[in-house]
């Protein structure tokens, strides 16, 4: 290889042939350029018409240089240049590869996996065995030597862990024997034991350690704090200032997951920490699944959130009292202090607080409610709500689930319920019974000073046993639960304020409402409830910090859980428990980092490698091009890039240059022409004439709307479904061929926004002259199969009052070029009242998205460009009188697509009597 | 030999182009209305003239008794004398015709067939004779004329540049050449004067493309005749251009020059241009010359 610079080459003689250019350049200029015939009658008036001057035409310098360049190229091509050729390291005996193979090394990680392989290409050539070894999942046994072919074949299975290589490997240091040379791939970042490992590879032989500057970003766990989440992150090299954007990850209300919400995260310069809050609606809070900084690739850019910064809505409902400003008597009041620091409070009435739809409803000494309530209440419930009741003196004099079981309580209710140790009964308060395995609090202490004066007794029954979750020291029932749907009712037999109890002054009772899931979990640290269960992992992050799904992991015990440091023992991620959620993430609270430093004596080396590049390929490319240009500029001396073949040839060229660019514009027109006026469209169907029939037709109701009404719309539009957007357009004629193709997945995803953010088709059979609606034409089944990805609503034939009926003209004979009945709407709601006095039911709410009919409206409609009808519509004057009425549906239709269901606000009724003639 | 079906495919493709220039120069002849073609005098006719007295000398059977009978003399009804002119066509066939610069224009040829037998069609409809020069088609009138013209006018000759045709030339008729006067001049003047001297007036229409009035060429060129017997090569065309629209400027003066002398009219069309307008003027022309 003989090197230039940076560049080699591998057949330099080849090289000696650029000194033949000169004497090219001299061959070139000597031949002038070849002559082009001409047929030409004309020449015999050029007989004897000599040229001015005697010498040829010379083929001009820059072409020379042009095709000189050429020749160059292409023989500095042939030489085999290459850039940054490689040289080997050498080196003899064993080698072994550490990587840290922690998730600090996860963004760098392609990097690594390419010296790795440029490594292992070195050994294979030195002949020498290779062990990689992943520091953060060391291998049992000893070291895996191995060829280099076999390891590059097996590298794309060394990934990066999402944790630190432990500390202690005193065991594994143990195994190591033999010479062997250590090439060390770090990942920048310092961890305890690195010394320890570092001195015990030297023993072994040379240590080599490969490492690349970096900064590494860390995200902690965000947390909440006074209405606010405070989302802060670490990092290392401590540097100047700087800006990383955090990304807050949820799903929509429709399960996709989108990113909510972006802030940045500033570091001042020298600091390691930086922090910010994030202020978000408790809806989006909710939703946050995960935050992440934005562009980092790895598990500790990546922080999980779980029910810690979820916090769950509660409403709060008292009986009626009129005991005003008592507020240490008010039975909400212990609920209020126990809750608020972990829930968001909803006060209000029960109706407006079930349209809130919140996750807990407390109920607080409430007997009685009404039966519109009580069946809200029970479809809340059945949907997975959690209504928890407390008794108190209204409840337990009032007879609901006296004769039967109420639906809104778990168990039967013996009147009057029970006082004991008052001062007119006997016997002593009665303490809480240590808690039975299979009830929610089981685990929690009891404390002695809780005690029980009055309580509601639950009627002896078969179920009462396994509804039973908290019981009183004589075996009462204290709490009972029963599960009604997806959700569940739970009873406390006690007022929730002191009065009845001395429950709601301990903790327990905010521990009791933290295990009913009524309250979060303020803090992982509680170990007591994380305790005694075994929490099943269910979605595990990678090195790379992307979410796995972990159904095939074992179950993990509470108390390791309750200890939080991720590792092999306990992988990232989150884990599922009895109603609750935890994540454990790879940065926690009080993580710092460092930079790995290491000592003088070992020699670093940074991770890039320039790559070896072939040029041979570039030059001869770029002579070939030279050479193209060559023909041009040849055919343009020469005089055969003009004349009539030749304008055809530039014009092309030209068309090819700008079609794209004039591609965008036309798009951009259409969009701005389509927004800018009220633009009725049709839908493309592919077969020309129907599309060139419902243009015309759409122009004709164009017309008509604009003699007749204050719609002034502007020239109609042709929309083909895959590629237009539809978003301009309030209104889409659909008519059905048989042969038409079905809409892409896209295009359906597309037409559904549409009709769900109100757009409106009208789909069109054109067959209402020998097929009804749904029976089986062929056009009828083309639109069963086009409508099939469609999200339409029920439908039902028009009614006599649907609001199509009298948005401008009073009308109820809908006739295109056929006169059919057969027009389906979206079915009014079953509710829909017909009004007092009114001839039209109360149909306020609700547009429909689709009119579906056969009538063949276009044809009626249609005018050509003189403003002439094109098709005739029935016979004579019944005819025209038809043709009326098609026009004045469609003025209809259109007014209804604009206005919504104005007209039928009871305000125009009067008038609409008037005119009626009622 | 040739085998029938050899010559039936060769017929065919000879009579191919018949019908579409009979049907284009019929198409080209309906846009101009039938003139009248009476001779502005008394004589033999069909339409009347003018009354007159009777003279000695007239027939009895001349008197018109309606006209007389509303006055004290006897008068005469005249006719229009109305004869029919005997028009001759030169149309040149040469090789030099069939240049065409651009698939879209027409070739020369093509367009000077299709104007000749438009104005062949007029005539023969105003009830003109109309034939060719040389004695293959001597002038006739009637429908069966115009077929058998077309017939003669779609053959190509091989030879570079055409010369007029003056045998066959009725004194005092008329004639129509149509060509490019590309050829030899010279040629062309002894016709005109042999013309001239049978008292034959008449018509040049001169047909040439758009690329023989710019000459947009540049560059080492060699420049062919059609059939390819005479050729010119130059280093730089564009040096050319102005000599040789000079020359060709020379020879349109020549035309017209002669075209003075001899009594005829001389006219430059366009293959890009519009056959009607061509058309037009050479209905004027002939019109002011029968």
């Amino acid at each position: 290889m003989w090197m230039i610079g940076p560049i080699g080459f591998s057949a330099p003689l080849l090289l000696l042939g650029l000194s033949v250019l000169p004497i090219l350049w001299l061959l070139l200029r000597a031949v002038p350029p070849a002559p082009v015939k001409r047929r030409f009658p004309g020449v015999a008036l050029l007989l004897g018409l000599t040229d001015a001057e005697s010498q040829a035409d010379k083929t001009p310098w820059w072409l020379l240089l042009l095709r000189l360049l050429a020749v160059a190229a292409l023989i500095l091509g042939f030489a085999g240049p290459v850039l940054n050729p490689t040289e080997s390291k050498g080196g003899a005996g064993d080698l072994v590869i550490a990587l840290d193979g922690s998730w600090a090394g996860a963004p760098s990680w392609r990097a690594q996996m390419d010296r790795v392989d440029t490594l292992l290409t070195e050994a294979a050539a030195n002949d020498r065995r290779v062990a990689i070894i992943n520091l953060s999942a060391l291998p049992v046994g000893g070291l895996p030597f191995a060829s280099p072919n076999e390891w590059q074949n097996k590298l794309a299975n060394v990934q990066p862990q999402p944790w630190q290589p432990s500390a202690d490997t005193s065991a594994w240091i143990a195994t190591l024997s033999g010479r062997f040379e250590t090439y060390w791939m770090s990942d920048g970042i310092d961890w305890d034991g690195r010394d320890a490992l570092l001195a015990a590879f030297e023993t072994h032989g040379a240590v080599r350690i490969f490492q690349s500057p970096r900064s590494t970003f860390g995200l902690r766990p965000a947390r909440f704090e006074d209405g606010e989440i405070i989302v802060s992150a670490v990092r290392t090299p401590i540097g100047a200032a700087a800006t990383v954007p955090v990304t807050a990850v949820g799903l929509d209300p429709s399960d996709v997951e989108r990113q909510l919400q972006t802030i940045d995260l500033a570091f001042n310069a020298g600091e390691a920490v930086a922090e910010t809050a994030l202020v978000l609606p408790s809806e989006l809070r909710n939703r946050v699944t995960r935050f992440e900084i934005t562009g980092q690739r790895s598990a500790a850019a990546v922080s999980l959130t779980d029910d810690a910064l979820k916090r769950r809505e509660v409403a709060l409902i008292a009986g009626s009292d009129n005991r005003e400003g008592l507020n240490l008597l008010s039975p909400l009041h212990y609920l209020r202090e126990a809750l608020a620091p972990t829930a968001d409070l909803i006060d209000g009435t029960l109706e407006d607080i079930l349209l809130a739809n919140p996750d807990v409803i407390v109920l607080a000494d409430v007997a009685g409610v009404t039966s519109l309530e009580n069946n809200g209440l029970i479809k809340w419930v059945n949907d997975g709500g959690l209504l928890l009741r407390f008794a108190g003196p209204q409840l337990a004099t009032s007879d609901i689930g006296r004769a039967s079981e109420d639906p809104l309580l778990p168990v039967r209710l013996r009147a009057g319920g029970r006082s004991v140790g008052g001062a007119m009964s006997w016997g002593e308060p009665k303490a809480l019974a240590p808690f039975a395995e299979d009830s929610p609090f089981f685990g929690l202490p009891v404390p002695e000073d809780v005690t029980v004066t009055s309580q509601v007794m639950a009627q002896p029954d078969p179920t009462l046993a396994s509804r039973v979750i908290a019981q009183l020291a004589d075996g009462t029932p204290l709490v009972t639960r029963k599960s009604l749907g997806q959700g569940q009712v739970v009873l406390v037999h006690v007022t929730a304020n002191a009065e009845w109890t001395t429950l709601p002054l301990s903790g327990l009772f905010v521990q009791m409402l933290e295990r009913l899931a009524v309250s979060t979990r303020p803090a992982l640290s509680d170990a007591t409830i994380l305790e005694g269960y075994t929490w099943l992992p269910r979605d595990m992050l990678d090195g790379f910090g992307d979410l796995q799904d972990a159904s095939a992991l074992a179950g993990v015990d509470g108390a390791v859980l309750a200890g939080g440091q991720a590792g092999p023992n306990l992988r990232p991620g989150l884990y599922a428990g009895p109603d609750q959620q935890i994540a454990i993430n790879v940065i926690d609270q009080d993580t710092t980092l460092s930079v790995a430093a290491w000592p003088a004596r070992i020699p670093v080396e940074g991770l890039g490698t320039a790559q070896e590049t072939a040029l041979k390929g570039w030059l001869l490319a770029g002579a070939m091009a030279l050479l193209l240009i060559d023909i041009l500029a040849s055919l343009a001396i020469g005089g055969r890039l003009r004349g009539p073949q030749a304008d055809a040839v530039a014009l092309l060229l030209a068309a090819m240059l700008i079609a794209p660019d004039a591609q965008a514009q036309t798009n951009d027109k259409t969009a701005i022409a389509a927004a800018a006026n009220v633009v009725l469209a049709h839908v493309l169907t592919g077969d020309k004439e129907t599309d060139d029939i419902a243009a015309a037709g759409l122009l004709g109701i164009s017309r008509t709307l604009f003699q007749r009404t204050s719609i002034e719309p502007a020239k109609p539009m042709s929309v083909d479904l895959e590629t237009d957007e539809l978003t301009f357009f309030p209104f889409l004629y659909w008519p059905i061929t048989t042969d038409q193709p079905l809409p892409s997945a896209a295009a359906y995803s597309k037409l559904n926004r549409y009709l769900h953010t109100g757009g409106m088709i009208l789909f069109d059979t054109r067959d209402a002259d020998q097929a009804s609606f749904g029976s089986g034409s062929p056009e009828g089944r083309k639109l069963q199969a086009i409508a099939r990805g469609l999200d339409i609503p029920a439908l039902e034939p028009i009614p006599s009052d649907h609001v199509l009926t009298r948005t401008f003209y009073l009308l109820q004979d809908f006739p295109g070029r056929y006169n059919s009945r057969d027009i389906w709407v979206e079915a009014a709601p079953f509710n829909a009242e017909l009004a007092e006095g009114m001839p039209f039911r109360n149909l306020n709410d609700g547009v429909t998205p689709v009119v579906i009919g056969g009538n063949d409206w276009a044809r009626a409609w249609a005018i050509d460009a003189n403003g002439n009808r094109m098709f005739p519509v029935g016979r004579g004057t019944a005819g025209e009188r038809q043709r009326e009425f098609a026009l004045r549906f469609g003025v209809n239709l259109i007014m209804y697509v604009l206005t919504g269901n104005y007209k039928s606000d009871q305000v125009h009724v009067p008038a609409l009597l008037d005119r009626l003639g009622q | 030999m040739t085998s029938p079906l050899d010559l039936r495919s060769q017929a065919e493709t000879a009579a191919s182009p018949l019908p579409a220039l009979l049907a284009g120069a019929e198409h080209l002849a309906t846009t101009v209305l039938l003139g009248d073609h009476g001779r502005r005098r008394a004589g033999m006719g069909d339409t009347f003239w003018q009354y007159r007295n009777a003279q000695t000398g007239d027939d009895l059977r001349s008197i018109d008794w309606r006209r007389s009978a509303r006055a004290d003399s006897n008068f005469v009804a005249d006719k229009e004398w109305q004869i029919a002119q005997s028009v001759t066509l030169w149309v040149d066939q040469s090789a030099s015709m069939a240049f065409g610069s651009d698939a879209n224009l027409p070739s020369k040829s093509n367009r000077a067939r299709t104007i000749a037998l438009a104005t062949a069609i007029l005539l023969i409809r105003g009830g003109e004779r109309v034939g060719l020069t040389g004695d293959q088609l001597p002038p006739r009138r009637g429908e069966a004329q115009i077929s058998k013209l077309a017939n003669v006018l779609s053959q190509d000759e091989t030879t570079d540049y055409g010369t007029p045709d003056t045998t066959g030339m009725l004194p005092r008729s008329r004639a129509l050449f149509v060509s490019d006067f590309m050829g030899h001049i010279d040629a062309l003047e002894t016709a005109l004067l042999k013309a001239a001297d049978l008292g034959v007036r008449g018509v040049m229409l001169q047909i040439l493309d758009p690329q023989e009035e710019t000459f947009p060429f540049n560059g080492r060129t060699i420049f062919q005749s059609m059939s390819g017997s005479l050729q010119h090569e130059t280093l730089q065309a564009g040096e050319l251009r102005n000599r040789y629209l000079e020359r060709l400027a020379e020879r349109k003066d020549r035309l017209t020059h002669l075209a003075r002398t001899t009594g005829w009219q001389f006219h430059t069309h366009h293959t890009d241009t519009p056959a009607t307008s061509a058309l037009l003027w050479l209905y004027q022309a002939l019109t002011r010359s029968i």
